[in-house]
């Protein structure tokens, strides 16, 4: 089974040439590769896109994770905005609060969709149901969001990674919030080649971006990694939008963000060893949510 | 291709709180259980890598015996699955090792009951999605790339023509095929990726084939 595109310079050519939306290109791509139909397709993905809006619901009525670590900060954005005070406006700051509200529902093990992972599930769906507001979309084109977005991040799993153990948050929350910022553009009326630029300057600013979480748990710094993650999105489109485009092609940049996790040390590829991990407070967190021991290395019996 | 769904990339749907180290190991515990066939009476998981270290904070262990319970990665009970487990009088223990493994994320589970054990080594790969490869002491190269059948029957004549006639009688190619076995006459083990996802009816016209004792599918 051939795929239709392994590059985003294929992705937006057939785009271009077919006079399509990137969001149709993956559908077509999924109905050959699975031999499913598009009804089946579109189906499961709009059962994604319901789950997503669950879990901000739930995050926006505030929860708390299990270690106590994170939780809460949702409603608290919220509540600022409300206030009428916020400096950077309301939709970056709505993206940002329902992106912490994802992520917090899933550090409460909590059902999500991840996006391309569960730590940075928060991205994708928090900037979709902030722009939800603004551009008044139909289901459809935001089922539409999640194909563009699933398209963006074909290419980074099968060309670099998707995993902050071998790429680094880079990899995770960098990767969601260039898909995020690729799917805006075409939800605003912006053509393939847009999406493709706004990805490629969200991702330049997302490189190095290590994966360091306290105590192993994916809360501290995942969750606010995922609220920069939407804030950089929405800028990220607002710039492609605007004609900015990237000096480096997106392939390149892709490229760039695989071997810069190759050079990453262990200690910041999600084994808790480094980067905040490893500061005293990080050290501090660790021992008061595992005891003393937990590096010691154990047997756990039933 | 490591990748072939968009589904890989927005999905699964899943309890929190990682996809690599939470619905990744669930998955890994489901396919060993799969490859089982039957509820396991205990189990021994030793983890490797950054699985090793973190395994507590991301529920890789609840994850992985929720898949050894046959839960799937948003099945809510992921989280009572120790519990659940002590009530079906499966026993378990993790083993976090030293050593390093070719990828991060490695576990080796050991599992069995009165009648049998077997021993699969999974590896996540991120997003959710794993690869399977070694079980039973045979290396698989399970790439993960095609959906794939995973055969296990007694080394006897025919029965790998059976297999095949059965995937062409339903109009499915074969993409890859690798066939092992441990000892000439006993048991061997079939890897099948196909071009196309298969059905219950495939899967069960392979287990009602003579010499065929288990058929476990990945539909990666």
């Amino acid at each position: 089974m051939e795929v239709l595109f392994g590059t985003v310079k294929e992705l937006v050519a057939l785009a271009e040439a077919q006079n399509k939306p990137i969001s149709e290109i993956m559908i077509e791509q999924e109905m050959q590769m699975t031999r499913r139909s598009r009804e089946e397709i579109v189906a499961q993905m709009e059962n994604n896109l319901s789950v997503m809006e669950s879990a901000v619901e739930q995050g926006l009525q505030g929860v708390k994770s299990t270690s106590g670590l994170t939780g809460g900060d949702a409603v608290l954005i919220q509540n600022y905005i409300k206030s009428g005070k916020s400096l950077s406006g309301d939709l970056i700051l709505d993206a940002v609060s329902k992106a912490v509200a994802t992520n917090e529902v899933n550090a409460a093990m909590g059902m999500i969709c991840a996006t391309p992972t569960a730590g940075a599930a928060g991205i994708v769906p928090g900037t979709l149901f902030a722009v939800k507001d603004k551009l008044n979309p139909t289901r459809e084109q935001m089922v539409n969001y999640l194909f563009t977005s699933g398209a963006f991040g074909f290419v980074v799993a099968n060309n670099a990674s998707i995993s902050g153990a071998a790429g680094g948050c880079q990899a995770e929350t960098g990767s969601a919030a260039s898909m995020a910022a690729a799917a805006i553009v075409e939800m605003a009326g912006g053509t393939p080649q847009q999406s493709a630029e706004a990805f490629s300057i969200v991702m330049k600013n997302m490189l190095g971006l290590v994966c360091d979480p306290v105590a192993g748990l994916v809360e501290v710094p995942c969750v606010k990694r995922n609220a920069m993650g939407a804030a950089k999105a929405l800028v990220g489109a607002d710039m492609a939008l605007a004609g900015v485009v990237s000096r480096i092609p997106t392939d390149e940049v892709i490229e760039a963000m695989h071997r810069i996790g190759q050079s990453m040390p262990s200690a910041l590829r999600e084994t808790a060893k480094g980067g905040l991990a490893a500061t005293p407070t990080g050290k501090a967190l660790e021992a008061e949510i595992f005891g003393k021991d937990k590096t010691s290395r154990d047997t756990v019996n039933s | 291709m490591k990748y072939r769904s968009v589904f890989e990339i927005i999905g699964p749907v899943m309890i929190g709180p990682s996809s690599s180290h939470t619905a990744g190991a669930a998955r890994i515990g489901r396919v060993a259980r799969d490859l089982f066939g039957r509820q396991p009476e205990w189990a021994r998981i030793h983890l490797y890598g950054s699985f090793a270290e973190t395994y507590k904070g991301h529920g890789t262990d609840v994850a992985i015996i929720g898949g050894l319970l046959d839960y799937d990665t948003f099945d809510e009970r992921i989280k009572t699955a120790f519990e659940d487990a002590a009530a079906l009088g499966m026993t378990f223990e993790f083993i976090p090792e030293e050593e390093e493994a070719d990828h991060p994320n490695t576990a080796k589970i050991v599992l069995g009951d009165s009648q049998g054990e077997i021993e699969l080594v999974g590896i996540s790969i991120g997003g959710g999605t794993m690869e399977v490869t070694e079980l039973n002491g045979f290396p698989l190269r399970l790439s993960g790339h095609f959906p794939a059948l995973l055969v296990v029957h007694d080394d006897r004549s025919g029965v790998i023509a059976n297999v095949s006639n059965a995937i062409a009688s339903q109009g499915m190619n074969i993409a890859h095929m690798e066939v092992g076995r441990k000892e000439k006459g006993k048991m061997a083990l079939m890897v099948i990726e196909v071009d196309q996802m298969f059905d219950e009816t495939l899967i069960n016209e392979l287990k009602s084939l003579p010499n065929v004792t288990q058929v476990s599918t990945l539909a990666n």
